[in-house]
């Protein structure tokens, strides 16, 4: 590190406390700025402004011997005010606010500068353009800096309790941990049955274990546990409130029945003379009106397809336990929590719309999870894969990987679970019947983790062909329903064409139905791909923006299944913190009414979302109720009189940076 | 917009020596939740964009005051920005569907007062969208150069 201005007489400290002592520290993030910007001459010419007792140039600001540096010239040059110019103030302001704050500094008084992703990373060619412009940025800074007052952060109680979005494996995961260290957790689900995708896969890669014989202990273990209070065919509705306080609206949605006096039996629905395509089964086969999800749902209740059903009420006179209730209407219950984790999974791209290769124009094409449902014992065919045209089952079997992946048409990233997937699914079907023949067709075959690359080394032993290229044409045989794929193999140079019985679609995973509506509710973030965004890709990736609100499973990109248990625990872990501690920290940044000056005009009441404006009506004036101001600064805007101000983004702050973007040059006359 | 007075402008800047390398200064405000997020995303994407932009922070776009606005003109600003989340996915709710409502009227008054309107622009950028936080740099930047510095810059300032 280097001091660029540290030459003034240090007897001169201040004894005017107002003077403002402003220490700047330009980060050289290894060569991410320094590269680029000229951190010497941007400290050379920040050092001139007024104000300015010290700059300091550092390798990594961030690391100890950076923060120490800090530390040593605030009491070295009594600096009641502190700048540092790095990277993104969304990742490193909460560090810098501590290290000032060790201090005695109040964390407010810290100013942070973005010159790297805001600047050398984006002007990387133009060096002397980039070194300008931090030098712009930083005396944005350090005038703004000059102006900031003093805040207090306010803790909040944190209510004990937890409510976990979404039963599939991850979200059962979160409540089961959470509920073994002792907290109330609410697990909502919109299906009739807990459980998520993996009830319905047939056997799970690497190690082909069947699916639901893991998973059903994990279902039946989170109904038994007394700490899960399960919300099956329940949605949220409504989201109030903030970090440890969230008050939330469930719906329940009317099974009619009451599941206190159903016992799953199930006769209900063998009276039902209703039949309808079952979605358990991708479609395959059917339920009925009323039906049993699927045989190991929790809770083993039934459900009434009121859509479906035509209210002939044979099903009311089969129940013996007298369950049925036709004018059932949904009911709503008011949860308070502390925390919410959000685990509201994924769905598979569906091929129909585009017939991406054909799917919906040919019999014989289906996606994997259809194939997955063919495969399982409990599932349309008694685990017997056939080709839907004529039932029979098929010889030749085509797999076309990377449907809805890592195409600019559809989905542009990988959904990192398919290669996997479609091997095991090879395997299986190999496995059962021997004769039967494979070809994947793929772009490249991904294989990351533990077991998985001895899985695709198991499959290719067992004689399951990888043709590297894709499918530039997919026909029918009109007569015997084949298809017929033209395929480039890239790898021999050669155009193929080949003949299965059946080909199966490996799609991809997409965002769930309603991820929209719960980004809404919880004001997330969502990313170009549709997907919710974690507050840091890597360091925080279960975290989201919103204090107490955590994303774990296939709601924030695609996973699989150990990853999604992983995230499951990691976000019960991260809830423990604030559910443990019974406290919260908040942000003092707040909308703030100068008594004199307000009118009490009311204009601002409207402008807030959270209703944190009161109208003292004794008074004649607005009042900010602290504890709901989200310091969003919407209210200020609209006030007439300039009663209000938003702290720590005052006008007085925000103007100062807008007259420092600019600087005067004498011009030559 | 008006023909006339971006004319006179054009032909002034011109003139003007600084067309040569001449980078515009282009004041962004940017949210806290989104579009400064998508500044950073166009940083962390390493997505190369002109020098113009000086980009000030406030928490929500409904901050955003005319006051600023009009300020960052009288300053020296070539363009200002006002940018913020998606509609439908504001932090704060709604202040984003607050923010466009009141530049509608901002909108007017600038062009009342002959500022082009490729000078004051909206647009909503998500955290995640860094390629379309450098385009829209790019693009007003290259916009403003062929209009040259704007006529509201005090004499001296850079």
């Amino acid at each position: 590190m280097s001091d660029i201005k540290g030459t003034e007489n240090k007897s001169t400290v201040a004894k005017d406390s107002d003077e403002k002592r402003v220490g700047v520290f330009v980060c050289e993030c290894g060569v991410n700025i320094g590269g680029v910007v000229n951190t010497k001459a941007v400290a050379e010419y920040i050092g001139t402004l007024p104000g300015v007792k010290v700059t300091s140039v550092n390798k990594f600001t961030c690391s100890d011997s950076g923060q120490a540096d800090i530390q040593s010239k605030i009491k070295e040059y009594n600096l009641n005010r502190v700048v540092v110019a790095a990277c993104s103030p969304k990742t490193h302001e909460p560090t810098f606010r501590a290290c000032i704050e060790q201090m005695g500094l109040n964390q407010y008084f810290l100013e942070f500068v973005n010159i790297r992703d805001h600047c050398s990373w984006i002007h990387m060619w133009e060096k002397e353009k980039a070194t300008e412009k931090a030098k712009d940025l930083i005396r944005m800074g350090v005038e703004r800096s000059k102006l900031l007052e003093p805040l207090q952060a306010s803790e909040v109680p944190v209510t004990d309790k937890a409510l976990v979005v979404g039963a599939g494996v991850a979200g059962m995961q979160s409540a089961l941990d959470l509920a073994d260290m002792g907290f109330q957790v609410y697990l909502v689900e919109k299906e009739p049955s807990i459980g998520g995708r993996m009830a319905r896969f047939d056997k799970v890669f690497p190690t082909n274990d069947c699916s639901i014989c893991i998973l059903g202990p994990k279902m039946v273990e989170v109904a038994r546990n007394k700490n899960i209070k399960i919300m099956s065919y329940s949605e949220v509705k409504a989201v109030d409130g903030y970090v440890g306080n969230f008050n939330v609206k469930i719906e329940h949605k009317p099974r009619y029945l009451d599941v206190t006096k159903c016992t799953g039996c199930a006769k209900c629905s063998e009276v039902c003379p209703v039949e309808v395509p079952y979605d358990f089964n991708e479609g395959f086969g059917t339920r009925k009106a009323i039906y049993v999800p699927f045989p190991q749902a929790v809770p083993l209740r039934a459900v009434l397809d009121k859509e479906n059903c035509i209210n002939c009420k044979a099903c009311a006179k089969a129940c013996q336990s007298g369950a049925i209730n036709y004018d059932m209407q949904p009911s709503y219950t008011d949860l308070n929590v502390g925390v919410i984790i959000g685990a509201v999974g994924f769905k598979t791209y569906d091929p129909e719309p585009r017939h991406d290769f054909g799917y919906g124009l040919y019999d014989n094409i289906i996606t994997a999870m259809e194939f997955e449902r063919l495969l399982n014992a409990a599932g349309p065919t008694g685990g017997h894969v056939v080709r839907p045209s004529d039932c029979k089952e098929p010889i030749r079997v085509g797999f076309v990987n990377c449907v809805g992946s890592r195409d600019k048409a559809t989905n542009i990233y990988c959904s990192g679970v398919c290669c996997m997937y479609t091997i095991k699914n090879a395997q299986l079907l190999k496995e059962k019947r021997p004769e039967t023949d494979h070809t994947i067709m793929y772009m490249d075959i991904r294989t990351p983790f533990r077991g998985y690359e001895e899985s695709y080394n198991r499959s290719r032993n067992l004689g399951v062909k990888f043709l590297r290229g894709r499918p530039v044409e997919v026909k029918e045989d009109p007569v015997t329903k084949n298809i017929k794929v033209r395929v480039e193999d890239t790898l021999a140079g050669e155009i193929r064409n080949l003949e299965f019985d059946l080909m199966v679609l490996a799609t991809g995973i997409v965002p769930n139905e309603g991820i929209g509506q719960i980004q809404q509710l919880l004001k997330l973030s969502k990313a170009a791909d549709g997907l919710l965004m974690e507050a840091h890709p890597k360091l925080k990736p279960v975290d989201t923006t919103i204090d107490g609100v955590f994303l774990a499973g296939c709601a924030s990109g695609p996973k699989d299944i150990p990853y999604a248990v992983s995230q499951g625990s990691a976000c019960a872990s991260r809830a423990t913190i604030l559910l443990k501690n019974k406290k919260a920290i908040t942000e003092g940044i707040t909308a703030v009414v100068n008594p004199d000056v307000c009118v009490g005009c009311q204009v601002c009441i409207p402008m807030c979302p959270f209703q944190a404006i009161k109208m003292d009506e004794k008074e004649g004036r607005a009042n900010v109720v602290k504890a709901l101001c989200k310091g969003c600064g919407t209210c200020v805007t609209a006030c007439p009189t300039g009663a209000l101000e938003q702290s720590h983004f005052k006008n007085a702050q925000i103007l100062a940076q807008v007259k420092n973007v600019f600087r005067f040059q004498e011009v030559a006359v | 917009m008006n023909d006339s007075i971006s004319d006179g402008i054009s032909a002034e800047a011109a003139a003007a020596p600084k067309t040569d390398g001449w980078e515009p200064k282009i004041v962004a405000f940017c949210c806290n939740w989104c579009s400064y997020g998508g500044a950073d995303s166009a940083g962390m994407g390493r997505f190369q964009q002109p020098a113009s932009a000086r980009i000030i922070r406030v928490m929500c776009s409904g901050r955003i005051d005319p006051l600023h606005v009009f300020n960052a003109f009288l300053e020296g600003a070539d363009a200002v920005l006002v940018t913020g989340c998606h509609i439908g996915d504001c932090h704060y709710v709604n202040g984003n569907d607050k923010t466009k409502i009141k530049y509608k009227y901002l909108e007017n008054v600038a062009h009342e007062l002959g500022i082009e309107k490729e000078r004051l622009q909206l647009n909503w950028i998500s955290a995640s969208e860094g390629e379309k936080f450098a385009n829209f740099i790019r693009d007003v930047t290259e916009q403003i150069k062929k209009l040259g510095p704007s006529p509201l810059k005090p004499a001296g300032v850079v």
